[in-house]
């Protein structure tokens, strides 16, 4: 088999890998449970947008609409139940930070405590940059290409035999 | 040139260590935001008495615990003989109990003993979700002003009743 065989398999596992993902991203419109009612669209959109951003805090890498859990149930119905009465986003956001902490926002809030989240990556990769820039600049320096003076090229010519032509 | 081998080996120990303690922390335990806040309010009734009411402020006078359990939680069964401990060692325990049937409920205080000086019966959880409860066990001590001054998510053992609840307990006690 030629090497090109062997990688067909790993690249069409990797391609799917990759989709995966966006399918899954696509995810749910709805909560799979109970339909709940709004007055309006935009009310329905603001739930919408709130289930998507709360963390269900018992499955915690799932939002309030991907879990069945019995708490992202409840935690559901209370969103409704604020935006049926004509609390503002904010006020259901700081109502579950009051209860849950700031680990219930799946975009965690810019503070002291959580600059390492925010910025620790792109320090990462800005120290990983670094590295690597260094690295290639010093490489660049130490192998000098300066052509061959006349004495080293009389050597090379020798040392190659018959003068430089390839043996047929 | 030493110090070129030197690098990648303090960066890969210092990534160990950070592996390590990553490794060791629980993402259960999730900080409670009403740590020293007032616990909140509720006014439920009693789980083995109907007519009764249990509220926040029956809890107030002396520091006291408010154990969070349902007969359905596997956990608050192995649980249940520390609260009695915990009660022979003069602590008030107060319970609330989550999102459960008042006949299973009965069933499992009757199965394994009744601890608790009254029960807060919250059928729908809402009493709950005030108090942040996201995994029964929970367990709040609440100082005598009805502030919660420590929260325990997940069993009580031995261990967490002698350095954390016992001590934090008596130095409240001593406070009123």
């Amino acid at each position: 088999m030629r090497p090109w065989n062997y990688l067909q398999l790993p690249l069409f596992v990797a391609a799917i890998a990759l989709l995966m993902p966006m399918t899954a991203a696509a995810g749910p419109t709805a909560p799979p449970s109970e339909p709940m009612t709004f007055d309006s669209e935009l009310d329905e959109q603001r739930y919408q947008k709130l289930i998507r951003e709360l963390r269900c805090t018992v499955c915690q890498n799932q939002n309030l609409i991907e879990s069945n859990a019995p708490l992202a149930n409840d935690l559901r119905r209370q969103i409704a139940l604020m935006i049926n009465d004509g609390s503002d986003t904010d006020e259901i956001v700081d109502y579950m930070v009051a209860r849950y902490g700031d680990f219930v926002l799946f975009r965690p809030p810019m503070k002291g405590i959580t600059y390492l989240l925010w910025f620790g990556p792109v320090a990462m990769l800005l120290i990983g940059l670094g590295t690597l820039g260094t690295i290639l600049w010093r490489r660049r320096t130490q192998v000098g290409s300066e052509p061959l003076s006349t004495d080293e090229e009389e050597r090379l010519r020798s040392l190659l035999g018959d003068g430089g032509h390839d043996k047929t | 040139m030493k110090l070129r081998f030197l690098i990648p080996l303090v960066a890969f120990i210092a990534l160990v260590g950070l592996l390590f303690v990553g490794l060791s922390l629980d993402p259960r335990e999730i900080p409670s935001p009403l740590i020293g806040k007032e616990a909140p309010g509720f006014d439920l009734p009693e789980l083995r008495n109907e007519e009764v009411r249990f509220a926040r402020e029956d809890m107030l006078g002396k520091p006291a615990l408010l154990n969070v359990w349902a007969s359905w939680c596997v956990t608050c069964r192995q649980e249940h003989p520390m609260l009695a401990e915990l009660r022979r060692a003069g602590v008030p325990i107060y319970g609330l109990n989550y999102k459960d049937t008042r006949s299973d409920a009965l069933r499992f205080l009757g199965q394994f003993g009744d601890p608790y000086d009254a029960i807060g019966f919250d059928e729908s959880g809402l009493v709950g979700i005030d108090y942040g409860v996201y995994a029964t066990p929970e367990t709040f001590l609440i100082d005598s002003n009805g502030k919660i001054r420590f929260k325990h998510i997940g069993m009580i053992t031995p261990e967490v009743i002698e350095t954390r609840i016992l001590p934090l307990y008596r130095q409240l006690e001593a406070e009123t």
